[in-house]
Formats: C-alpha cells, sequence, structure tokens
C-alpha cells in the first residue's frame, strides 16, 4: 500500500512522517548492501579503485567488504571464472546468507569473455548461480560498477514483501542453495544448472 | 659465452658415455639446443650446474613441446622384375626384366613428447643454455628424470608441463597438477587433445566456432527428430 506522495509531503511539513513497513524495510537493506571481499581477475582492481576516495562506493552503503560470505549480502564475480575456481564461487555462493545478490563483472564473468572458447573457462557464471546485474566492459569501468550498484539498489527498492513475486529470502519454498559442480574428468558437471539457466534459444 | 660445441665436449670429457646431440636452429638468433638423454640427465646437469668454468647456477625457463606421430611421403626408387615384350624378341613372347620404379612410400615417424629447458649463469653471465629431452613416445613411456632435485625453480614448470602435456618427472618431490583439477584425466596442451563441448550457446559465432556451433545444435536435435515434437519448426535453432 503506497502513500500518496504529495499527501507525504504535505504531512512532513506539519511534522507528521509517513511510511509503510515495506518502504522503511528496503530503504535499509538497499543502502547497507555489503560486498563480499574477494576478486578473481583484472575487473577486482577496477572494483578496489571503485571503493577507493576517487569513487567510492561508500557513498552507497556498500563500504563495508566483508571477507566473509556469512556477512557478505552481495557477491560482485570479478573477473574471469575458470572452471577449477567455478565449485568454489557457487559454494561460497550457498554459504551467504539471504538476501543475497549478485553482480557479474565483466566480460569473463558475464560470458567467458575472450577466454570463451578455452578449455578451462566457465562461460559465464549466470550458469550456476542467478545473476541480477551483469555488467559488460573489459573490464567495466568504475562508473560502470557504480551503475550496476544503483540498478541493484533499484531492484532491492522495487521488492516486494508479500505477493508472488517477493524475494527469496522472504519466501519460504524458495531455496536459496544451489547444486556445486563437481570437476569431472574432462569437464564440469552438468555443464550448466537448468534451473538457473535453460540453454538459450538463438533466433535468426 | 661459450658455444654450444664447447659446453658439449666439455660434458663429454667429464661425463663419460653421457649421449649428447646439438639439434641447430637456422634461425638468425643461432640459439642451438643440446639434447640429452634421459638415463644421463641428472649426471649431465649436476656437471653444467657444478662446474667452476660452467656454473649455470640458474634455471629459468621449463617447457614442454609435444610432437605428434609424423606421416612422411617419400619416393624411393624400388628394383622389380617385370614380364614385358622385349625389342627384337620374337613378337608375343614375355621376358622378365629389372626394371628401376620410383614409388611412393608413407612411413610413420613417432611422435614424443619434449622437456625443454632454459639454464642461465648469473656468475658468469652466460646463457641462455637450452637443454632438451625426449621421451620414447607419447601413449606409456613419457617418463623423463625430474631436474626439481638440481635447481628449485623448476618445480611448479615441471608440474605444469605434467599437468598440461602429461610428462611423468621421475624424482619430482611433489608431481601434482598445477592448473587443472586432480579428477581430470586429459592433457590440454597436446595436439590432439578433444575440448569439451560446451558450444550450446554462441550468439556471435563465425569460423571454427561456428562449425562447433553447428555440429552441436545437429547433436543436440537428433534425439529430438526422432520424438513426437516434429512439429517444430526446424530453422529456429539451426544457426545458419
Amino acid at each position: 500500500m503506497a502513500v500518496d506522495e504529495g499527501l507525504k509531503i504535505e504531512l512532513g511539513k506539519q511534522g507528521v512522517f509517513v511510511t509503510t513497513i515495506e518502504e522503511l524495510y528496503n530503504w535499509g537493506r538497499r543502502n547497507s548492501v555489503w560486498p563480499m571481499q574477494f576478486g578473481l581477475a583484472c575487473c577486482a582492481i577496477e572494483m578496489i579503485a571503485t571503493t577507493m576516495a576517487r569513487y567510492d562506493l561508500a557513498r552507497f552503503g556498500a563500504e563495508v567488504f566483508r571477507p566473509s560470505p556469512r556477512q557478505a549480502d552481495l557477491m560482485i564475480v570479478s573477473g574471469t571464472v575458470t572452471k577449477k575456481m567455478a565449485p568454489q564461487v557457487v559454494r561460497l555462493y550457498n554459504q551467504m546468507a539471504e538476501p543475497k545478490y549478485v553482480i557479474a563483472m565483466g566480460a569473463c564473468a558475464i560470458s567467458g569473455g575472450p577466454f570463451k572458447q578455452g578449455y578451462n573457462v566457465l562461460k559465464g557464471i549466470d550458469r550456476y548461480i542467478p545473476v541480477d546485474v551483469h555488467i559488460p566492459g573489459c573490464p567495466p569501468r568504475p562508473e560502470a560498477l557504480i551503475q550496476a550498484f544503483m540498478t541493484l539498489q533499484k531492484k532491492i527498492d522495487g521488492q516486494s514483501l508479500t505477493g508472488e513475486n517477493r524475494p527469496r529470502h522472504l519466501n519460504a519454498e524458495a531455496q536459496g542453495e544451489f547444486p556445486v559442480p563437481v570437476q569431472g574428468a574432462h569437464d564440469l558437471e552438468p555443464a550448466s544448472n537448468p534451473g538457473v539457466w535453460p540453454v538459450p534459444v538463438v533466433i535468426q | 659465452m661459450k658455444t654450444v660445441e664447447e659446453i658439449k665436449a666439455a660434458i663429454e670429457k667429464a661425463v663419460p658415455g653421457a649421449a649428447l646431440e646439438i639439434i641447430a636452429n637456422p634461425s638468425p638468433s643461432g640459439q642451438h639446443s643440446l639434447r640429452i638423454e634421459p638415463d644421463c640427465a641428472v649426471a649431465v646437469a649436476s656437471f653444467l650446474r657444478d662446474d667452476a668454468e660452467l656454473a649455470f647456477d640458474f634455471l629459468s625457463n621449463v617447457t614442454g613441446v609435444d610432437w605428434p606421430d609424423k606421416e612422411i611421403a617419400e619416393k624411393v626408387k624400388v628394383q622389380r622384375t617385370v614380364m614385358k615384350a622385349v625389342d627384337g624378341a620374337e613378337p608375343g613372347t614375355e621376358q622378365a626384366v629389372e626394371e628401376t620404379v620410383e614409388e611412393t612410400q608413407k612411413r610413420i615417424v613417432p611422435g614424443f613428447l619434449e622437456a625443454v629447458y632454459h639454464l642461465y649463469s648469473v656468475e658468469k653471465r652466460e646463457g641462455p643454455l637450452v637443454l632438451r629431452m625426449r621421451t620414447v613416445n607419447r601413449t606409456d613411456q613419457v617418463e623423463l628424470p625430474s631436474l626439481t632435485p638440481l635447481w628449485r625453480s623448476a618445480e611448479f614448470q615441471e608440474r605444469e608441463i605434467f599437468d598440461l602435456f602429461g610428462i611423468v618427472f621421475t624424482g619430482h618431490p611433489d608431481l601434482r597438477r598445477l592448473l587443472m583439477w586432480d579428477e581430470f584425466t586429459d592433457h590440454p596442451m597436446r595436439r590432439d587433445y578433444v575440448e569439451p563441448d560446451d558450444f550450446e550457446y554462441e550468439p556471435t559465432a563465425h569460423d571454427e566456432v561456428l562449425k562447433r556451433k553447428q555440429a552441436h545444435r545437429a547433436a543436440m536435435s537428433e534425439p529430438e527428430k526422432s520424438g513426437p515434437t516434429k512439429s517444430e519448426p526446424a530453422n529456429a535453432e539451426a544457426g545458419a
């Protein structure tokens, strides 16, 4: 139930603060998204630059990079995900507490990038875990990461507490754990999680 | 700077029975290399390291090379006895005549794996000396002696060669895969390595990738064709 914007401003002038639980809850969540402190390749350097004084990701409430998945809300997959590393990335995601979000940063994390045809690189982390925001670029500039962060904040802001499309952590039936791929004799098994990533149909 | 010939002579003097071969490099750099037999490799290498004259105290680089089986076609002149009508003899009769015939013979030169070591001497400011070692074949006799006990810098590089080429270094203190995971069974840098077929989604495919994608799509749609979903348009995923 949304409060009329004009009425809210009018009441504010009279010293009355009106809000909804949903608005308050999402306001708190979107302004304290703590990313997990881990980087996979050169995109991580841009991510570090984003957090430092010049770009200052702290303005968006994400200044605390947590070195433990238990304390993190956001996983920034910054860099090439090799097939050797992919099970560990999925396992770290599983270890994060709900609510949790993923930004796939850079060409490698979203598709494999320049290493796409390599035998040892995963063609996008979205094959195994649900990705909220994809950023292209090789590497993306800090502005692009900030843009992705703001996009994620808008997404969090738009989530309702009840109803069919409520976020996963408010839905008792939705599962927040995703199968960790097994490193097989020739390749990762399975090659993708069909529940997360159905093979896209190319129409030409 | 000592030449490879001088070093070879010094080794042969110090290590009796060492089988050595100079492999010439025809390029302008002229960086000739020295092939050593695996069974005397450790003796030769420890001489190169400990000799006061040479003092190769620094192993800079180790790499692997895969030489697959090679088919060589050569023209050979063969003596043959052929039945033939001969001039001057009675017409209609044939005689056995020796004849030289040119024939194309094909033979297969068996492949092998090779480890290449680049040695430098920091003390003498010399180098590189390129050492090569070859395995017997590419399948079951792939052992080479490890030089890690002599130069610690070889440790990870020999592990990498073991991982990517499949050369087994005997005497290596910790021979495990370095880049790929332990359960992996292939050797990706070998010429006959078959990559995993994960070409299900290639939005901007071209050249080799386009071919592999089409092959993947064809293999994927085959079981579908035999099933009941025949009404589906076949060109939707053809990826032409």
